[in-house]
């Protein structure tokens, strides 16, 4: 019986396993292989060689880019965190009624599902030379020309990054906090703490592993980031990504695969850091 | 949390407005401008109202093959769907139990998360060059994109299970039930509505998926690949209308996850607890 029920719970798990080894594991594991592999014009060769990586790290351009790509995630893991603390607060502590709070949830969400270059496109007729901001500014009067940074342009890029993940920092935050006991926060008012006492010293605290939760998708995404990059910078900014697939639409393989295997380094040394302050497994 | 709404309230209720109107404008000017007259621009103001550049998306020579695109994008969703909800809704009662390896499969979910999606299609697409094979969107793009959704279904199914009441089945158990009869008939039913949670991450990441398609899906593109084809070569508000018609397709979905969710929680308050209505 015991042995029975044991082997029902490898098969249960079994697909789940397989695509994981076959999509995930195999994959980056051909990814370091090929790092180390030689190349022409024409083909890859098997071969192994450090040659990739030394190219890699002795050009200027990849610590540039390393630093843009850097940069871009610590601006936008700043403003979604600001934004996504403050939207959770106010619906977890100021919305009162559930289904209220339900359905407001439900509206931060729905956009998650919807397509994202799509929402991309979306702020062309925003931002664009006549778009609608550059109008509404000149007819205000508070410019005389359009402003020309608006669209294609790092302000673009991280505009369109809060725009589009802002919500990964909302839900595990606003998790956090209905978790938390209300009776802690009146505990707090009666042992005389004002608002703000009451926000820093117990809610922040407590919201921790959900601004942690949050940070990782933020960071992640970010730096693993292209689309939003080429589409908004229209051109002007690097990512490491572009980096990788302007190596790869070159057929230098083995190039792209080391600048891969750096960016993957770089990405799992930020999430363990970050893991460090949470257990996510209890978070469920 | 006090009687009154005090100036923190407003403010706070002023920003969320705010938020709200930042994520959804943008939309709200697409589908707007999407029905744009014949003559009409990529900005504003309208000339005239028309739904000419809905008709001009689904004529084929004008923007590449929207209509083709769109069908694989729907059936890879579909049958991305299917599987993450069988697998999760699998791999979630394996993991009530402790078996040998259940941190590392755990631990490469977690990684399936974090590992930034281009990775993930570069190694695959590497993977089938290397061994000589043709990526194509219903195998190696199907592949890619389940290891972007099982691990949201894995996570929900254990968010799931740690507030599932095991004495349902050992209920179901005592009066019993085999095992299968109770998945089947007790497990099933209960957690229906977070299954088609689960159901609707399966389709929408699939069907917007565009970096882990990217160097996966071969010579026929999935949707979001088209879209993103048509957005360096097309410059009329035809791309506009692509853009309303593929949102409507997300918000069908949508509601249709939550409209069955509904109803299953309607059922249930009918069909609920027949406790204390024995003679």
């Amino acid at each position: 019986m015991k042995r029975a029920s044991a082997w029902a719970t490898y098969l249960q798990v079994s697909p789940l396993a397989l695509v994981f080894l076959l999509f995930l594991v195999v994959p980056i594991a051909t990814i370091i292989v090929v790092s180390f592999f030689d190349y022409n014009t024409t083909q890859i060769i098997p071969a192994f060689l450090l040659q990739n990586y030394e190219e890699l790290l002795l050009s200027p351009v990849t610590w540039r880019t390393y630093g843009q790509t850097i940069q871009f995630s610590a601006v936008t893991w700043a403003l979604t965190l600001v934004i996504g603390f403050t939207v959770s607060y106010f619906l977890a502590f100021h919305v009162r009624s559930a289904t209220w709070q339900m359905v407001l949830f439900l509206v931060c969400t729905i956009p998650f599902w919807t397509s994202n270059v799509i929402r991309m496109i979306s702020w062309i007729p925003f931002l664009g030379r006549n778009g609608l901001a550059n109008m509404t500014l000149i007819q205000l009067g508070l410019i005389q020309e359009p402003l020309e940074f608006l669209l294609f342009s790092n302000f673009a890029v991280v505009l369109t990054y809060v725009h589009l993940y802002t919500l990964f920092m909302v839900v595990p935050i606003f998790n956090s906090m209905m978790r938390i006991d209300r009776s802690l926060l009146e505990a707090a008012r009666d042992a005389g703490a004002s608002g703000w006492q009451t926000l820093w010293t117990v809610i922040v605290p407590l919201c921790k592993p959900g601004i942690a939760i949050g940070s990782i998708f933020i960071v992640t995404i970010v730096m693993g980031d292209f689309v939003t990059v080429r589409m908004m910078s229209g051109g002007q900014s690097a990512s490491v990504s572009l980096m990788m697939m302007n190596a790869m639409s070159l057929l230098q393989y083995p190039a792209a695969a080391a600048n891969a295997v750096v960016l993957l380094l770089l990405v799992l040394f930020t999430v363990a850091a970050m893991m460090r302050l949470v257990d996510i497994r209890k978070e469920l | 949390m006090n009687g009154r709404r005090g100036p923190a309230y407003w403010l706070l209720a002023g920003f969320f407005a705010l938020f709200v109107l930042f994520l959804y404008g943008p939309t709200l000017t697409i589908l707007v401008l999407s029905f744009q007259g014949p003559q009409g621009g990529l900005t504003f103001p309208m000339n005239g109202v028309s739904v000419h550049w809905f008709k001009n998306l689904f004529e084929k020579q004008m923007v590449g093959d929207f209509a083709g695109s769109l069908q694989r994008s729907m059936i890879l969703g579909v049958a991305v769907m299917l599987v993450t909800v069988a697998a999760s809704f699998a791999a979630g009662l394996a993991f009530r139990s402790r078996f040998t390896g259940s941190a590392f499969i755990f631990y490469l979910a977690v990684a399936s998360l974090i590992v930034p999606s281009i990775l993930i299609s570069l190694g695959i697409g590497l993977l089938f060059r290397v061994l000589g094979w043709d990526a194509a969107w219903y195998s190696s793009a199907f592949g890619a994109h389940l290891t972007w959704t099982l691990p949201f279904g894995l996570l929900i199914m254990f968010a799931v299970f740690n507030r599932f009441d095991r004495r349902y089945e050992e209920a179901a158990r005592d009066l019993g039930a085999t095992s299968w009869q109770t998945i089947r008939f007790v497990v099933i039913p209960i957690l229906l509505p977070s299954l088609i949670g689960v159901g609707l991450f399966g389709f929408t990441l699939s069907y917007d998926e565009f970096a882990r398609s990217l160097y996966t899906s071969g010579t026929f593109n999935t949707l979001p690949l088209e879209i993103y084809g048509m957005t360096t070569n097309v410059t009329t508000p035809v791309l506009y209308a692509l853009g309303t018609v593929t949102t409507g397709v997300s918000f069908l979905v949508i509601a249709l996850a939550l409209v069955s969710f509904t109803w299953v929680r309607r059922r249930r308050q009918r069909h609920g607890s027949d406790a204390g209505k024995a003679a």
